[in-house]
C-alpha cells in the first residue's frame, strides 16, 4: 500500500507540470498586455519598459514560467497588480470558505443522494424509484444558479427568509457561519445530487445481479445484511470514484455560489481577477483550485485501493 | 409425508408487462426427494431445471415468479410438514443456508470478491447458530480441512480472487454444509471447472455424503455426472418433466425419444469413439409452444397425435415415468382424444 | 449501429424519447423562428419597465421595458448557437484526436491522452471561464471556450471505442488482408464509434447550454445586448421583489432546455446501447 501510495504520487508530478504549463501558456496568450492594463494605452515607453522590467516581463518567456513555478515551489505565488498583496495568503484564506462550502455541499449530497440512490435499486421499478429517477434527472438539468435564484425568490415570497449577508468564518461564530453557508452549500449539493443518485443507483443495481449475491441470500442472509454488508460494499466503489470527480463539479460550482451569496471564497476571488484583469491572481487560484482537484483524485484513488482487496498495492 | 420433499404442479411466470400475459417458463412439475436420497435433474440449458430449484430456496427474483397452484411441502429437521411458497420471509431465511443449502455453477463469481474466506464461512454459522467467534473460527477450520483444502489456516485469510476456480468450488461446499443441511441443491457444480478437476469434486461430493445426512438434488446437463452420483433422475425437457425413474432405469430401459437422443449424444468415457449423434432441430422458445408434445418438431418417432395434445406423464413401469404417447396407455390415449 | 430512421422509430416507441424528441424539436424550431415569433424587437424598449406579465406582454417585462417573452425567444436562438457550436468544436476536435490516439497508440496516444488528462484536471467551468477570460468575452469567444473543454471527453469516448472496436475480428481481418489504415479508419472503426459518441454529443449538448447560461449569469458569456438565458437571470437578481417574472421566466427555460437534452440523451443512450440500460 506504501509503495502503491508513492507511486501514485510520484504520477502527479507530470499532470501538475502539464496544468502550470497550460496555465501559463494559456495567460501569455491573453491579447492586450498586462502592463496596457495598468497603465492604460498611451503610457510612454519608458514607463512600459520600466514597469515591464518590475515584473520581469522583458524575459524569455522559459524564464518567466521557471520563475513562476520556482515560487510557486516555494510558496510565492506572486503579488496582485491592483493590491501589491501577496496572493497565496489570501488564497489560503479565501480557500477555507470554499473548502467548508464545497465539503458541507458533498456531505449534503451524499446523505441525500447515496440512500435514495439504493432505496431506488432495491426497489427497482416501483413508485419510490420512478419519483427519485424524475428528482434525479431534475437535479441533473437544473444549473445551481439557477435553483438558486428561484430557492432565493421562493424562500423570500413565501417565508419572508433571507439568506443572511456578511461572511463570518466558523471559528468565529460556527452558528453564524453555518447559517449563512447552510443555503449555498444545500443548493451546490442538491446541483450534483442528481448524478450521485444516478451513479448509486446503477451500481448497486449492477452489483445486485452478481452471482454472489445470490450466494450470500442462499445462506440466509436478511435483506438488510445482504444489502448493507454485501451489495453496498462492492458498489461503493463506483460511487467512491464518482465522488472524487464530483469535487471538480462542486469547486466549479462553488464559483457561481460563492458569487451569488457574496461569499469570500476562492471562485469569487477568480472572477475578480478576471474583472479586474488581475492577472497574477487569476493565474494562482486557478493553478491553486487544479492542484486541489487533481489531490482529491488522488486520494480517491488511494480510498478506491484500500475499499478493493482486488487491487494489489504493488 | 414420507418424503423429504414434496413438489407439485409447480410453475414458473415470466413477467412480461403490464399489458401481455406471463409465460410458463416451467409448468405442471411434480417431484418427490426422499431422505438420503440423491436425485438428478437432467435437460439442456434452459430447460427450466435451475430455477425450479432455485424456487425450492424462494431465491427467484422479478421479473420470475411461482405460478398459482404450486406447492412445495419440505420436512422440517423438527419433523412437521412445511408449505415452502407460503412461508413468510423470516422463516424462509431462517430455513435457507441451514435445511437447505445450494451450491452454483460458477464458483470464480459465487462468492464476494470483497470479504475473506474466513468471513463467508463463518458468516453461514453466524445467520444459524450462536458460537462464538473463536468457535466459529475452528469450525470453519475443520470444514475446510473436511473438504480437503490444503494450508486450510492460510486460505482462511484469502481473498476468493486469490483462489482457483476448484478451490472456491470446495469453500462453496464447506459453506453449504457447515450447518448440515437436510437438503444439497448443487447447481451445475462441475461445469465450470477443468475435466480432471470435475471428478474430484464429485468424488469429494459422493465421499462428504456418506458422513452427513444430506440428500442432493444435482442440476447438471450431463448424464455422466448423474451416472456417477445418482440414484434417481427427472429429465427436463422445454419446463416440463418428461422422464422420471432409476439411474438404472433411465441407461438400460430408456422410455422417452428425448432422453435416448441425450444418451446416444453423450461420448462414452473409454468406449469407442463413434459419430456423436446429434438431436436435430433446436428447443423451442417457452411462449411459442405448439398445442401437442413439445419435443415433437425433434423427434424421430412424431405421430399425427404428437402435433394434437401433450402427452400426459405415464407409468410405463413400475416407478418409471414417461411424458410420451408411445408409451401412454389405450385409456388414457382415449381420454386425451 | 442502426440506421438513421430506425433509431428514431426506437426513441418515438419510448415516452421519454418521445417527450424529448418532441421538446427539442420545438426548442429548434423557437430558435430558427424567433424572428416571426416573437411580438416584440429584444431590444427595443416597448413598454414600462418591470411590468408585470399581462395580454400584451405575456411574461412582462424588464427594467428597460423590454419584452421578455420575445428576449426568451431569441435567447433560445444564442443558447442552441452556442451549445451546437461548442459541442461541434468538441466534437470535432475530439473526434479527431480520439481516432488518432486509439488508432496508432503508443507515442501518439501518449502525448494525445496526457493533454487530454490535463484539461480534464480543471473543473469544467472554471476552464471555461478561464479560457474566455483569456479569448475576451462574446458569443464567438464564448463558443471557443466551451468547445475547448468539450475535447477531452469526445476524445476519451471515441479513443475507447477504437480500441475496442480494433480487437473485433473483422476489423483486424482486414488490416491483415492490407487495406490502407485510412480506409480502416473510416470504413470499419467510424461506424462503431457512432453510437457512443451520438449519446456524448446530446448530453454535451445539455452541458454546453448549461456551461454558457452559467458564465453569462456571471457576466463572462455573452454580453449585453444580446439575449442570453443566463444574463437575463442575473440581471434580473437585482430586481427580484419588484419584477419576480424577470427572473423566473428565464430560469425556466433554462431548466426545461437542459432537462429536455438530458431526457433524449438517456433515451437515445437506452436505445443505442441497450447494454447500459439498467
Amino acid at each position: 500500500m506504501k509503495q502503491y501510495t508513492i507511486r501514485r504520487i510520484l504520477q502527479l508530478i507530470p499532470v501538475l507540470l502539464g496544468i502550470s504549463i497550460l496555465i501559463f501558456a494559456v495567460m501569455k496568450m491573453i491579447p492586450g498586455d498586462v502592463i496596457s492594463g495598468i497603465l492604460g494605452v498611451e503610457a510612454t515607453p519608458e514607463l512600459r519598459a520600466q514597469l515591464a522590467a518590475k515584473y520581469g516581463l522583458d524575459r524569455p518567456y522559459i524564464v518567466q514560467y521557471l520563475d513562476w513555478i520556482g515560487g510557486v515551489l516555494r510558496g510565492d505565488f506572486g503579488e496582485s497588480i491592483r493590491t501589491a498583496e501577496p496572493i497565496l495568503p489570501q488564497i489560503l484564506t479565501r480557500f477555507q470558505v470554499t473548502a467548508e462550502l464545497t465539503i458541507l455541499a458533498a456531505v449534503i449530497s451524499w446523505f441525500v443522494a447515496i440512500p435514495l440512490g439504493i432505496l431506488a435499486a432495491v426497489k427497482r421499478n416501483s413508485m419510490a424509484d420512478r419519483l427519485i429517477r424524475v428528482f434525479a434527472l431534475l437535479g441533473v438539468s437544473v444549473p445551481g444558479f439557477a435553483l438558486s435564484i428561484l430557492l432565493i425568490l421562493f424562500l423570500s415570497l413565501a417565508f419572508g427568509y433571507f439568506s443572511p449577508l456578511g461572511y463570518v468564518g466558523f471559528f468565529e461564530d460556527p452558528l453564524r457561519n453555518l447559517q449563512i453557508m447552510i443555503l449555498p452549500a444545500s443548493i451546490l449539493g442538491i446541483s450534483i445530487s442528481g448524478s450521485v443518485m444516478r451513479m448509486t443507483r446503477s451500481s448497486v443495481l449492477e452489483v445486485l445481479r452478481q452471482d454472489f449475491v445470490r450466494t450470500v441470500r442462499a445462506k440466509g442472509a436478511s435483506e438488510r445484511v445482504a444489502i448493507f454488508k454485501h451489495v453496498l460494499r462492492s458498489a461503493l466503489i463506483p460511487i467512491v470514484t464518482l465522488v472524487g470527480m464530483q469535487i471538480g463539479s462542486l469547486l466549479g460550482g462553488a464559483v457561481i455560489v460563492e458569487q451569488i451569496f457574496s461569499l469570500p471564497g476562492l471562485g469569487q476571488m477568480t472572477l475578480t481577477g478576471i474583472n479586474q484583469r488581475d492577472y497574477p491572481v487569476v493565474q494562482g487560484c486557478v493553478l491553486f483550485i487544479a492542484f486541489v482537484y487533481v489531490l482529491v483524485n488522488v486520494v480517491t484513488d488511494l480510498l478506491y485501493a484500500y475499499i478493493d482487496p482486488r487491487i494489489s498495492y504493488d | 409425508m414420507d418424503h423429504l420433499l414434496e413438489m407439485r404442479n409447480l410453475s414458473i411466470d415470466l413477467y412480461r408487462g403490464r399489458r401481455t400475459p406471463p409465460v410458463k417458463l416451467v409448468e405442471g412439475i411434480d417431484l418427490n426427494i426422499d431422505k438420503k436420497q440423491n436425485f438428478g435433474i437432467v435437460g439442456e440449458s434452459g430447460c427450466g431445471k435451475s430455477i425450479t430449484c432455485s424456487s425450492i430456496m424462494g431465491l427467484l427474483s422479478f421479473p420470475l415468479s411461482v405460478g398459482a397452484g404450486s406447492s412445495i411441502r419440505f420436512q422440517r429437521e423438527n419433523g412437521t410438514d412445511t408449505e415452502l411458497l407460503s412461508l413468510p420471509k423470516k422463516q424462509m431465511q431462517q430455513l435457507r443456508g441451514k435445511e437447505i443449502s445450494m451450491i452454483f455453477q460458477e464458483p470464480m463469481t459465487a462468492l464476494d470478491p470483497m470479504y475473506t474466506i474466513e468471513d463467508q464461512i463463518v458468516e453461514s454459522l453466524r445467520f444459524h447458530t450462536d458460537l462464538s467467534r473463536s468457535a466459529m473460527r475452528e469450525a470453519a477450520l475443520e470444514m475446510l480441512r473436511k473438504v480437503k483444502i490444503p494450508r486450510a489456516e492460510e486460505i482462511l485469510k484469502e481473498y476468493p480472487h486469490h483462489l482457483s476456480g476448484g478451490m472456491l468450488q470446495r469453500v462453496m461446499i464447506a459453506i453449504a454444509l457447515i450447518n448440515n443441511p437436510r437438503l444439497l441443491i448443487a447447481d451445475e457444480p462441475t461445469t465450470a471447472l477443468d475435466v480432471t478437476i470435475q471428478a474430484q469434486i464429485l468424488d469429494l461430493m459422493n465421499e462428504l455424503r456418506e458422513s452427513y445426512d444430506t440428500s442432493v438434488i444435482m442440476i447438471t446437463h450431463d448424464l455422466g455426472v448423474i451416472a456417477e452420483t445418482c440414484e434417481q433422475v427427472a429429465v427436463f425437457y422445454a419446463g416440463q418433466v418428461v422422464e422420471q425413474a432409476s439411474v438404472d432405469d433411465i441407461f438400460h430401459h430408456t422410455a422417452h425419444p428425448y432422453t435416448s437422443g441425450l444418451l446416444r449424444s453423450v461420448t462414452s468415457l473409454g468406449g469407442e469413439q463413434k459419430e456423436l449423434y446429434t438431436i436435430r432441430g433446436t428447443v423451442p422458445t417457452a411462449g411459442q409452444f405448439s398445442s401437442g408434445c413439445r419435443f415433437a418438431d425433434r423427434c424421430e418417432h412424431c405421430t399425427a397425435r404428437c402435433r394434437e395434445a401433450v402427452p400426459p406423464l405415464t407409468e410405463v413401469a413400475p416407478g418409471h415415468q414417461c411424458r410420451c404417447w408411445l408409451h401412454a396407455s389405450g385409456a388414457e390415449k382415449e381420454a386425451a382424444r | 449501429m442502426k440506421r438513421l430512421g430506425q433509431t428514431i422509430r426506437d426513441l418515438w416507441k419510448d415516452p421519454m424519447g418521445r417527450i424529448g424528441m418532441i421538446g427539442i424539436l420545438l426548442v429548434i424550431l423557437v430558435a430558427i423562428f424567433a424572428p416571426l415569433a416573437a411580438p416584440f424587437e429584444p431590444d427595443k424598449m416597448v413598454a414600462m419597465p418591470k411590468s408585470a406579465p399581462s395580454a400584451d406582454y405575456w411574461f412582462g417585462t424588464d427594467n428597460y421595458g423590454r419584452d421578455i417573452f420575445s428576449r426568451i425567444l431569441y435567447g433560445a436562438r444564442v443558447s442552441l448557437e452556442v451549445g451546437i457550436i461548442a459541442v461541434g468544436i468538441g466534437a470535432v476536435a475530439g473526434y479527431i484526436l480520439g481516432l488518432l490516439a486509439g488508432y496508432f497508440e503508443g507515442w501518439v496516444d501518449r502525448v494525445i491522452m496526457c493533454v487530454m488528462d490535463i484539461l480534464f484536471a480543471f473543473p469544467s467551468i472554471l476552464l471555461a471561464i478561464f479560457i474566455s477570460a483569456v479569448l475576451g468575452r462574446g458569443l464567438v469567444n464564448t463558443m471557443i471556450a466551451i468547445g475547448i473543454v468539450n475535447i477531452p471527453v469526445f476524445a476519451r469516448t471515441v479513443r475507447a471505442a477504437v480500441i475496442s472496436a480494433k480487437g473485433l475480428e473483422y476489423v483486424s481481418n482486414a488490416r491483415s488482408v492490407g487495406v490502407r489504415t485510412g480506409a480502416i479508419l473510416v470504413r470499419h472503426i467510424s461506424p462503431n464509434v457512432v453510437a457512443p459518441f451520438t449519446v456524448q454529443a446530446t448530453l454535451a449538448l445539455s452541458s454546453a447550454i448549461l456551461t454558457e447560461a452559467s458564465m453569462s449569469f456571471l457576466g463572462l458569456g455573452i454580453q449585453p445586448p444580446d439575449p442570453s438565458w443566463g444574463s437575463m437571470l442575473s440581471e434580473a437578481r437585482t430586481f427580484m421583489e419588484q419584477a419576480p417574472w424577470m427572473a423566473i421566466f428565464p430560469a425556466l427555460f433554462i431548466i426545461v432546455t437542459i432537462l429536455l437534452f438530458n431526457i433524449l440523451g438517456d433515451s437515445l443512450r437506452d436505445v443505442l446501447d441497450p447494454k447500459l440500460k439498467t
